[in-house]
């Protein structure tokens, strides 16, 4: 009976010390740790893990009807995720199954080919499942409509007639997958022919039509109009007629020759399907694929994912524009922020007499960083867009009207907005610098006969330059990460170009662009085909996130780095 | 720098003065301008400063201005400009109908009684076009029905009981170089010239006319109280629809006589569904009766029965809102009451809504605006008044006039105002009245919606129709906000603080500096980010394992507790092995642990308690209503969102706390726990409490989290299990879509101008709070 007593009195003397409410608040702490470092390790597995050629699977499936009728249909596809469901749960959804088994597994399958069944996922019971195989011919194909497609290569058409391979089977094979790759290099080439056509050249056409539209207007709005100017007009526009024929001319025959080669593929269920050559992205067969090559193709889906411009409603391809977009609009605010921020530093903290007031703008400053990003959002679309936008549209660009120019949402006044909202930042940012400067220093460089803006100039400021850096730093990550003003003031969820093309003036402030914070709001709930696009929208969340934690880490990095020096100074 | 390099020369050169070397004088000419030009330097640059410091701290200043101008002309009151007085010509000296104007206010609309129409310049009242409605001979008109002002559709009651059907509208034309827009006054009949046979043996008692397009109906009662209904429909054919102004159009026209009696009928009006007929009698009774039922033929007595006045006053004038669904009753008392169909206790009942009473003279004139839920009244003093229904607001009340008023006229817009007084002078003023809608009552009170059985607090800013009420209130949407703001700090108050004081006091100095970068990466991350995983990928995984969470709430305390009792319980040698101020570092695997444990056994738990589905069970079995998407995942996620800055703040005063106080309070035989309680953190509250007030703020603003993360549907519940609207989201919502200017434009920017008061309300007192906490530092 010893034992317990000592137990209960170390229990009683544990309690007492106060160590269980030091462990909870070590867990609260604990807590936050987990979810952060789990959130982290959330998206990066699913965004990176979206790239990795998966093994593609074919298998039959066989669920209990309640005929009891077995339908066997054949699964090609990959494997997603499986999950245990109650058995109630499954007989509800009027599969007849047997109910002494509390739960079953069941499991998700990418199956592709929309076109086919309409859907790109499944669910099937794992119990029912069976011949399991992973063919090392099938295909797997990302395509630029109906999104992936899974099957085997059966025959290559040239102008609708198949094309003859000699040889034994597996040389046959080889050789067809050969001619398919070769024949998919070349629709590929041509296909980025039309790309710079339709969207470069013809875009320059439309572009110098519509300037040309603009001019005449403004011609006839200022009374200038002459028989000179008409005829020039005129002639200018025949000839870009002229040109914009050239190239349709030139585009058709590259569709005709693009539409030459096509495949047949055999799909689930025995379908037959043709597929032109011109509408495939890429094609790979997964289940031959060694890691390396494995690798490879990770990364050539990964530079995609990067550099190129989203297909089908933004739920495939690449998101360049929206890095773009943000990028952009980012270095704009910027340019911005970092003057007017740092002016009104070096104000309320050389040259304004200390007192009340000071202290009032300076909470008042510092309040500005809580205030919901919102008004600012709403701020923005009031004031700068339906008010100096319309009025800049009055006065410059009357030719435009009533289409408006500025007085609608756009680049400049998406980094205008965001500026606004993170002064304060820069502000207090640069102030706590400006206050770190040692008093001997200002006071060496007044007493060695400088002035107050030379002190300023050549000694305080950059002295604090670092300071203003961690300002603009974080500046920049918090602008970066705001989707919730852009939507008010010039993010689009498809924008036609880019804000900076080669197209005079070269950048278009009144345009509208695409933000990687927009982009996951978008894809993610307004998209029709979600689960298809939810991977993509983790690798977007993620790229968002480790660049604004970079940002972060950066501003953090620099302002120790700051400190350290300025105990020295110190000194 | 040159000066400097220079400046001991020149005091060389003083020096060596006498040897008549002045090349470095301090005087000399360039000296002395470059002197001038750092001076001028330094002077301009502390002006371009000062300028732009407080044009930058002006430019934050003008957010709040500009909201604030926004939101103003929200509660303005309505203006009258009298733009001209005079009398119109009256050809056939006949006594006056109906008066109207056109849609542009250029045009005013007088119908007489002799069957006269004149259309006529409203600034001057100049002649614009007469037009004499052709009646069958040797009649005479005796009564005049409308069916709204906008549709412009009039029913003539004539002497022989028949009703002739017409329409006034305006043509308009674009002609001449200049494109100037012409309008031509016309009458037309869309539903035939051909006069409707009411009662071919009785006279005419009250008629009335409705109209939605394509059909009509007119009722009409006789003098022994027969009421017959009269339904004409276009047939649409495919000549008909070539077939413009009705002149040979065809129409399928159905006679319905009704089986009741109706006595002492003295106005009469179908509703706007036309599904209901009211009888008015001289006393104020009035009576509906359902048409549906009656041109079945099944119907025989009036299902619905009220008394629109009191205390023995008689109604003047009964006047329906637009829509077709209020009636506004106006007596002689002066009380103008509004009166619709809405269902108390299971049964269908006429109720009075709300009463304005503009003053004790009786009200002689009514007239409903076009577009919205306004009307005007006019008594028999010339005071005139401006009423929004639904705000419950007189916008505009004056003397206008000396003489008794007769007509009164609105224009379609709202912008211009008829008014003509017996002896047939008529005066036009222009109406300024923006935001009528708007009072503090609508935005914070509940208000009786048309057709709702009771008041309420109800955000609905649009719909397709224009006869629409918009429900502008700010309530459900201030509740959401509140209510997501409550939730987020439910979760992030307790673990932010416990965590801040854990990091703050007891954490070993080398596990800080890794776990505060920690903390502020979590607050750089973007809420869009965490609205995405919370809509798309935790709103799912707590639907599916929500006994799993709720079991994890009670697991990872006591698993915590048990941990810490273990630890206690190890040898002294592994003990030592971890220094101080490590134990968050213990914990972490143990809440994997747990946390993993929790959501596994929750999964036959759920199964034989909870038929394997527990949020089926909560919703059928406990009738709580569960969307995948609701409070709780926006409380995880905002919590989330809020944690950071909570416990930056919070630890930020506690880690600053005079080090000498703990020192004391431990030399003095306190445990650790005992001075964190006891000294630590009284002292560090202010800061606490700041750090709680700059989290609140954040929750209530943010705006993408709750987007994504609920249904965004303005409800008021409490209910965890449900959603909610929150302002910021309804902003970023609603304003894109909305008219600039417009009411609901405007609203929008309250919405704002709210959310910016509060948040910066609540920074202003934590700042000023964490201020002075800083000076009591210093001074400790």
């Amino acid at each position: 009976m010893k034992k317990p007593q000592n137990t209960n009195s170390e229990f009683s003397a544990w309690m007492r010390r106060g160590t269980p409410w030091v462990w909870l608040n070590a867990g609260a702490v604990a807590i936050c740790i987990v979810m952060v470092v789990g959130l982290l390790i959330l998206l990066t597995v699913r965004g990176m893990s979206h790239f990795w050629p998966r093994d593609v699977l074919q298998a039959n499936y066989a669920p209990p009807t309640s005929t009891g009728e077995l339908l066997t249909t054949q699964l090609i596809g990959e494997f997603v995720e499986s999950e245990m469901v109650v058995a109630g749960q499954i007989a509800s959804s009027g599969i007849p199954i047997d109910e002494t088994q509390d739960f079953y597994e069941r499991q998700l399958l990418k199956l592709g080919n929309r076109d086919l069944t309409g859907a790109d996922f499944t669910w099937a019971l794992s119990d029912f499942v069976k011949d399991v195989e992973y063919p090392l011919e099938v295909v797997a194909m990302e395509r630029r409509e109906w999104g992936n497609f899974y099957g085997f290569l059966e025959a290559i058409h040239q102008d609708g007639v198949p094309i003859a391979f000699s040889g034994e089977a597996l040389d046959i094979e080889a050789n067809r997958w050969f001619e398919f790759n070769r024949r998919l290099d070349r629709a590929l080439n041509i296909r980025d022919d039309i790309y710079v056509i339709e969207n470069e050249e013809i875009g320059l056409i439309n572009y110098a039509m519509e300037r040309l539209r603009l001019r005449e207007r403004r011609l006839q709005l200022d009374g200038e109009e002459s028989p000179e100017t008409t005829t020039e007009i005129a002639a200018r526009r025949q000839e870009l007629n002229a040109e914009y024929g050239v190239l349709q001319r030139k585009l058709i025959a590259l569709y005709e020759t693009v539409n030459r080669d096509s495949a047949i593929f055999l799909a689930a269920n025995e379908q037959e399907i043709e597929i032109v050559f011109a509408d495939i992205v890429r094609a790979y067969k997964p289940n031959q694929m060694g890691p390396f090559s494995k690798l490879l193709t990770y990364f050539s889906k990964l530079g995609e994912f990067m550099t190129a411009e989203p297909r089908e409603a933004n739920t495939e391809g690449g998101i360049f524009p929206a890095i773009f977009g943000t990028v952009m609009m980012v270095m704009l605010m910027s340019v911005f922020v970092t003057p007017f921020g740092v002016v009104a530093a070096v104000y309320l903290r050389e040259y304004a007499r200390q007192g009340f007031v000071t202290r009032a703008i300076r909470i008042a400053v510092n309040n500005l960083a809580g205030v919901p990003s919102i008004v600012y959002g709403v701020f923005g679309l009031g004031f700068f867009i339906y008010i100096i936008g319309a009025e800049i549209d009055q006065v410059f660009y009357p030719e435009a009207l009533p289409a408006p120019t500025f007085g609608t949402p756009g680049l400049l006044w998406a980094s205008l907005t965001l500026a606004l909202l993170t002064v304060p930042v820069v502000i207090v940012a640069t102030e706590e610098g400006l206050a770190r400067i040692p008093r001997s220093v200002r006071e060496g460089s007044l007493a060695l006969g400088a002035t107050k803006f030379e002190t300023l100039w050549r000694v305080v400021l950059p002295m604090a330059s670092p300071a203003m850096m961690t300002g603009l730093i974080l500046a920049v990550a918090r602008a970066a990460g705001e989707v919730a003003p852009l939507m008010l003031v010039g993010v689009v969820k498809l924008a036609p170009s880019l804000p900076l093309d080669g197209n005079y003036p070269y950048l278009h402030l009144e345009q509208k662009f695409m933000h990687l914070g927009f982009h996951i709001y978008d894809v993610g709930f307004q998209s029709p085909n979600i689960e298809a696009a939810r991977p993509l929208v983790f690798a977007t969340a993620l790229l968002l996130v480790i660049v604004i934690a970079s940002l972060n880490l950066t501003a953090v990095a620099l302002r120790n780095h700051l400190r350290e020096k300025y105990k020295a100074l110190d000194v | 720098m040159s000066i400097d390099v220079k400046q001991p020369a020149a005091t060389q050169a003083t020096q060596s003065l006498e040897a008549g070397a002045s090349v470095l004088d301090m005087s000399s000419n360039r000296v002395v301008l470059r002197r001038k030009l750092r001076h001028f330097y330094d002077q301009s640059a502390s002006v371009a400063i000062a300028i732009g410091g407080v044009s930058v701290i002006l430019a934050i200043l003008l957010i709040f201005m500009y909201l604030f101008y926004e939101v103003l002309p929200l509660f303005e009151s309505a203006t009258l400009k009298r733009v001209g007085e005079y009398q119109i010509e009256n050809r056939s000296n006949s006594s006056s109908l109906h008066l109207a104007i056109e849609e542009q206010s250029e045009i005013g609309m007088r119908i007489g009684d002799q069957a006269d129409v004149l259309f006529f310049d409203v600034s001057d009242g100049e002649t614009v076009a007469f037009i004499e409605i052709a009646l069958p001979a040797g009649t005479i008109i005796t009564h005049f029905a409308l069916d709204t002002e906008s549709s412009g559709i009039f029913a003539l009651g004539l002497d022989n009981g028949e009703a002739v059907v017409a329409r006034y509208s305006y043509d308009t034309n674009y002609v001449g170089e200049n494109n100037t827009r012409t309008l031509t006054p016309t009458i037309d009949f869309p539903f035939g010239e051909q006069p409707y046979a009411l009662f071919p043996e009785s006279e005419l008692a009250e008629l009335a006319v409705r109209s939605n397009g394509d059909s009509m109906m007119i009722a009409g009662v006789d003098e022994n109280g027969g009421v017959k209904l009269i339904n004409a429909t276009k047939r649409t054919n495919l000549f008909s629809a070539f077939d413009i102004g009705g002149g040979g159009a065809d129409f399928e026209i159905g006679n319905y006589p009704v089986d009741v009696v109706a006595q002492d009928v003295e106005q009469m009006f179908i509703g706007g569904d036309q599904r209901w007929l009211y009888f008015i009698s001289s006393s104020g009774l009035i009576r509906a009766l359902d048409l549906v039922a009656a041109m079945n033929g099944d119907s025989d007595r009036f299902g619905i029965q009220s008394v629109l006045t009191e205390d023995g006053t008689r109604p003047t004038q009964v006047v329906f809102l637009l829509g077709g669904i209020s009636l506004l009753v106006a007596d002689d008392s002066g009380a103008i009451s509004q009166w619709f169909l809405s269902r108390e206790e299971g049964q269908t009942r006429l109720r009075k809504a709300r009463e304005f009473s503009p003053g004790a003279q009786p009200i002689l004139r009514m007239t409903p605006e076009q577009r919205r839920k306004n009307f005007v009244s006019v008594d028999d003093e010339g005071r005139l008044a401006i009423y929004n229904t639904t705000a419950h607001r007189a916008v505009f009340s004056a003397d206008i006039t000396d003489r008794v008023p007769n007509l009164l006229a609105l224009s379609p817009r709202g912008d211009g105002l008829l008014l003509e007084t017996v002896g047939g002078g008529v005066g036009f003023w222009e109406v300024h009245n923006e935001h009528p809608e708007v009072s503090w009552s609508v935005l914070w009170d509940k208000v009786w919606y048309e057709g709702y059985s009771e008041p309420d607090y109800i955000w609905q800013s649009s719909a397709s129709s224009n006869e629409f009420e918009p429900k502008y209130s700010l309530m459900p949407l201030t509740f959401g906000t509140l209510k997501a703001a409550f939730y987020a700090m439910l979760l992030a108050a307790p673990l932010a603080i416990c965590g801040a004081i854990y990091t703050g006091y007891f954490m070993a100095p080398a596990m800080r500096r890794k776990v505060k970068p920690l903390i502020e990466l979590m607050e750089a991350l973007p809420t869009v980010v965490l609205g995405f995983l919370a809509g798309l990928w935790l709103a799912p995984f707590v639907e599916k394992n929500l006994l799993g969470i709720f079991s994890i709430l009670i697991v990872l305390p006591l698993s915590i507790l048990a941990a810490s009792f273990a630890w206690t319980q190890l040898p002294r040698r592994i003990r030592n092995s971890l220094p101080d101020g490590w134990e968050a570092g213990i914990l972490m695997p143990v809440i994997l642990i747990f946390s993993y444990l929790s959501f596994a056994l929750a999964v036959p738990i759920e199964n034989s308690f909870f038929g394997g589905d527990m949020r089926f069970w909560i919703s059928n079995d406990l009738g709580i209503s569960y969307d995948q998407r609701n409070a709780m995942v926006v409380g995880f996620a905002m919590g989330f969102a809020v944690i950071p800055t909570i416990f930056s703040i919070a630890e930020d005063a506690i880690f600053t706390v005079p080090k000498q106080l703990t020192y004391g309070s431990l030399a003095l035989g306190a445990t650790p726990w005992q001075s964190l309680q006891r000294v630590v953190l009284p002292t560090a509250s202010p800061g606490i409490f700041s750090a709680l007030m700059i989290g609140m703020g954040r929750a209530v603003g943010e705006t993408m989290i709750v987007l994504m993360a609920t249904g965004n549907t303005p409800i008021m519940d409490i209910n965890i299990f449900e959603g909610m609207r929150t302002l910021a989201a309804n902003i970023a919502v609603e304003i894109p879509e909305s008219e600039v200017d417009s009411t609901h434009y405007r609203i929008l920017f309250l919405a704002a101008l709210v959310l910016f008061m509060s948040t910066f309300v609540f920074n202003t007192i934590a700042e000023v709070v964490r201020q002075r906490l800083r000076t009591k530092y210093s001074t400790i």
